[in-house]
């Protein structure tokens, strides 16, 4: 059994090296009949842009992204820079560099990778996924019995912060700057998911499509490690299964059959504010073209915010939300399982993260107040303040910054729920609804913990729920996404998640069941 | 400023120094030679199965106690002057004090085993166990094989901990099923079975006659009384129960039998000194209990009785009833009320087993008024509310069973048993007893 796991490492180590390398092959060529059809299709009005590429560029073959980008990208630079010096607003182009250069690339991309699509995915995705699995699915027998089995996670160089967790988070995060903020350097790996989306939508893959389909697959495989895990607990069994669903068919099937039937592409379960850009006036322009189904979109969009959530979150907590439906939940439930240890428990770290959760809650607010405003009104912006540098604060800090490169990038760092704990805008709104009016608590069983710790040990969210569970207190605390772990890890029986009534969910006490009733009277009734 | 001295840094001491914090302004001392800060005992087993780290056993963050003004010193109390109010330590430092609590917990019983004082031979309940057995036993190279000597909780855990680590285990247990002492046949049998799922080796109805050494004065070898089998090993393991760690007071006026003696108010015969947690002793055990209770739980008790009785409330020690949980391997154990080994005259029992072999239940109620008194429950959570208000009630087996959906405590989608359990219960016993459905109105009338 250890035989295959170590294969399987070795066949995911391959895969995962093939990916990687990837984005180091292959040849970059601007023919002029593609330049031209580039010109006509952006509406470029630039003469120097375009002598500058004619000259320099076209017919020109690069051996490496870096290389073709960087001039691309200069040439974009240089033109600008002249334009805006002689105020020709009309001559400038305002895409992104790295977007705009990654328009070019996918489409000037030629050679190995390109010729050969389905091979590649199986070199790097086939020996992904069957590498993980073998090494995944013999733990049925190397676990042992089924039970929490958490045996050796602190001596793991992977899971205690070692170096293999070092290793893990350099490569997250250099997975997510070059996804968010150099998309044209990793045009190849977008190459070998094209065939799919092309069956799925009609379009070649965007990095964002290569993004949600590696999401579905990392999951989907993770998924597999938490069935065998907790394969005792349904609980687990049941939540993974719903995540894995609402990531496959609502964040990727869904949206992808809709662009295909020409409509906007829409994530129904995305609340807003998480779904930040809801209210951006594109998008709401767009569902308003798109007839009888971008109107009910914009009506479901808004109703699931403001009635929905909060109706959802007084019966179940946010956990219906957050372990049972989210896609970043998601993500941090099946990827992200191994690193949730690694969360701070400290009370600082608890303040921190009041302040931050709370300060971005209140900053997309803010910005989709002055987005409305500025859509409504017609404005450009508010007091001298463009909306659009907001929205763009907001999507770089947020968005790109926030959510994905530290939110998934430092998994094996701070644990699997750092966006979710310290910059989910809606989690923050569902943690306020939770901690004050829900009927959902973890219920401690009277005076039967004995402060062992492993259920704060291994909450994601950072919560120290020994400390209630050692005072005979339920935990209601507006971070808890009831994943249910620290439930399965409980070796006497202390906790369950339950929703009841809310008399009696919040009940600080000195004195826990099991002594003296009179002396529990006298102190819990101070 | 009256001055509480507290001598030991576990659950009960530091209880106690909470309590006496939230009710007053008294300075206070907490003493340990063990560690520098509180941790739980009970969760050094997971520690060194990787599960956490030895920080994560610490209850409370390094600047509570700055914070609460509770202050703590390490240091070995060698004797206690009571005269004068005054500590020894073992490095010539004295601390006065005003009131003293001693808490000074356990220690791991040893019988005179020849070579039980050898290198490699551990209990498993000291900080410095821990180290012990990562130092003699880290993995299976190092050590070969382990005996584990005495089958009660820690034995079974000690297993498991070893057992982690890939290294063989051979438990020899003096009884001829696991802790049948405690545990009536089902539940027993159960365990044994568990044990050897998990590859163990336990010898059942065997005693330890002694250890052999090597030539470094390391264990090399332990001898079966029985058989006179000699079985290799590298680590034994001792753990045939634990007694008051007291050694320090026996030559003090304070009076000692196997523990600390105390009174209900948990004073010794000594004026402003007290006992509480494992090292203290009642005259009469109360409620059907032992007059020395190791028990997590009951420690913490005593420490919040006893500081009501410091801080001028002065309140006798009224435990409620009896309940416990534990976990062996993998399945959990509760237990509320009284299920003892052997049925008494007046009992009847029912024993419920699930078609896995891994979860029961076992009631116990008068057969004369069918009144509720215990329920054993492995592999299955059971809501300690419910049951401590059957109790306090004095409600029947027939209400126990009846409201059975009210007492389940596992996780939510959890296959439940109650109507199966039930259903068994009327058909050997010619009873009509309905499952009433859970009802969240009853569950919260409880507490």
């Amino acid at each position: 059994m250890k035989n295959i796991q170590n294969i399987g490492l070795g066949i995911f180590l391959i895969g995962l090296t093939i990916f990687t390398s990837l984005i180091f092959l292959g040849k970059y060529e601007v023919s002029p009949e593609l330049f031209e059809s580039f010109i006509s299709n952006k509406d470029i009005k630039s003469e120097l842009f375009i002598n500058d590429i004619k000259s320099n560029i076209v017919d020109k073959e690069y051996t490496n992204p870096f290389s073709f980008s960087s001039e691309i990208r200069s040439a974009l630079d240089n033109a600008n820079a002249t334009h805006k010096q002689n105020s020709e607003w009309d001559k400038v182009i305002w895409d992104k560099p790295h977007s705009f250069s990654y328009e070019i690339t996918k489409r000037a991309g030629t050679g190995l990778i390109k010729e050969n699509k389905g091979l590649f995915w199986w070199l790097t995705f086939g020996l992904g996924i069957l590498g993980a699995l073998m090494y995944i699915i013999p733990n049925v027998i190397t676990l042992g019995p089924a039970g929490i089995k958490n045996n050796g996670i602190w001596f793991n160089q992977a899971t205690n912060r070692g170096w293999i967790g070092w290793f893990a988070f350099i490569f997250l995060v250099g997975f997510y700057l070059l996804l968010y903020f150099a998309p044209d350097y990793i045009v190849n790996w977008t190459y070998i998911v094209d065939p799919l989306s092309e069956r799925i939508s009609g379009n070649s893959a965007s990095q964002w499509y290569l993004y949600g389909f590696m999401y579905c697959v990392v999951m989907t495989v993770m998924a597999v490690r938490m069935y065998i895990k907790y394969r005792h607990n349904k609980y687990q069994i049941l939540r993974t299964t719903s995540v894995l669903f609402f990531q496959i068919v609502f964040a990727f099937l869904i949206p992808e059959i809709l662009v295909r039937f020409e409509k906007p592409w829409y994530d129904f379960k995305n609340a807003f504010p998480l779904d930040y850009d809801f209210f951006y006036s594109w998008n709401l322009d767009q569902l308003i073209a798109s007839g009888g189904l971008g109107l009910f979109i914009l009506i479901w969009g808004i109703v699931l915010t403001l009635v929905i959530v909060p109706v959802m979150v007084y019966f179940f907590g946010k956990r219906w939300y957050c372990s049972w439906v989210c896609g970043c939940g998601g993500l941090a439930e099946t990827l992200g399982d191994p690193y949730r240890q690694l969360s701070d428990k400290s009370l600082k770290s608890w303040k921190l993260e009041r302040w931050l959760v709370h300060g971005v809650l209140v900053f997309a607010l803010i910005m989709t107040g002055l987005t409305l405003y500025a859509y409504l009104s017609g404005a450009e912006g508010v007091l001298g303040i463009k909306t659009q540098s907001i929205q763009d604060i907001y999507g770089f800090l947020i968005g790109a910054i926030f959510a994905g490169v530290i939110g998934t990038g430092f998994y094996p760092i701070f644990g699997n729920r750092v966006w979710c704990r310290f910059g989910c805008p809606l989690a923050a709104y569902m943690g306020i609804v939770q901690r004050f009016k829900s009927r959902f608590r973890i219920t401690t069983n009277g005076g039967q913990c004995i402060s062992c710790g492993n259920c704060s040990t291994y909450c994601e969210q950072g919560i120290d729920v020994r400390a209630y569970a050692q005072k005979g207190e339920n935990i209601v605390r507006a971070s808890c996404v009831g994943c249910g772990i620290c439930s399965a890890v409980c070796p006497r029986g202390v906790l369950k998640l339950e929703n009841g009534p809310e008399y009696g969910r919040i009940n600080p006490t000195q004195i826990l069941l099991g002594n003296d009733v009179n002396l529990m009277d006298l102190v819990n009734q101070k | 400023m009256e001055h509480i001295v507290i001598i030991g840094n576990g659950i009960s001491g530091v209880t106690a120094a909470r309590h006496i914090r939230k009710l007053s302004n008294k300075k206070i001392t907490i003493v340990s030679a063990e560690t520098d800060y509180f941790f739980s005992r009970t969760a050094l087993m997971y520690v060194y199965m990787g599960h956490m780290k030895f920080e994560h056993t610490q209850p409370y963050e390094n600047w509570f106690w700055k914070k609460n003004r509770i202050d703590l010193k390490k240091g070995y109390v060698k004797t206690v002057e009571t005269k004068s109010k005054t500590l020894h330590f073992a490095n010539g430092d004295t601390l006065q004090f005003d009131k003293l609590i001693i808490a000074t917990g356990s220690k791991p019983n040893k019988f005179g085993w020849p070579g039980q004082d050898l290198d490699g031979v551990t209990g498993m309940y000291h900080k410095q166990d821990l180290d012990n057995l990562e130092k003699y036993a880290p993995n299976n190279k190092v050590c070969k094989r382990a005996v584990i000597v005495g089958g009660g909780l820690i034995g079974i855990e000690l297993a498991e901990m070893l057992h982690s680590r890939n290294i063989p285990v051979t438990f020899l247990v003096r009884e001829d099923s696991f802790w049948n002492g405690v545990l009536p046949e089902g539940e027993s049998a159960m365990v044994n079975r568990e044990i050897l799922d998990n590859g163990i080796d336990i010898r059942l109805g065997v005693n330890l006659k002694e250890i052999k050494a090597d030539e470094n004065g390391k264990v090399n070898s332990i001898v079966v009384t029985e058989t006179d089998e000699e079985i290799p090993c590298d680590v034994v393991g001792l753990t045939a129960g634990v007694s008051p760690n007291i050694d320090f007071i026996k030559d003090s006026d304070i009076e000692t039998s196997r523990g600390v003696k105390v009174n209900r108010f948990l004073e010794t015969n000594i004026k402003d000194i007290y006992a509480i947690g494992d090292c203290a002793e009642q005259h009469e055990g109360i409620n059907q209990r032992r007059p020395i209770e190791a028990v997590w739980y009951t420690g913490r008790m005593m420490g919040e009785t006893v500081a009501q009785t410091i801080c001028e409330n002065r309140i006798a020690y009224k435990p409620g009833h009896w309940f416990n949980s534990a976990k062996f391997m993998d399945i959990e154990y509760q237990t509320y009320g009284w299920v003892w080994a052997q049925p008494k005259d007046n009992e009847a029992r029912f024993y419920w087993e699930h078609e896995s072999g891994k979860k029961c239940i076992h009631l116990n109620y008068d057969k004369n008024t069918r009144e509720f008194i215990g329920i054993n429950t492995f592999g299955v959570r059971m809501r300690h509310d419910f049951f401590d208000k059957v109790l306090r009630e004095n409600r029947s087996v027939d209400y126990a069973l009846e409201h059975l959906a009210d007492a389940n405590f596992d996780p939510e989608f959890y296959r439940l048993h109650e109507k199966e359990i039930v259903a068994k219960f009327n058909q050997e016993n010619n009873t009509n007893i309905q499952l009433k459905k859970k009802s969240w109105k009853r569950i919260f009338q409880t507490s």
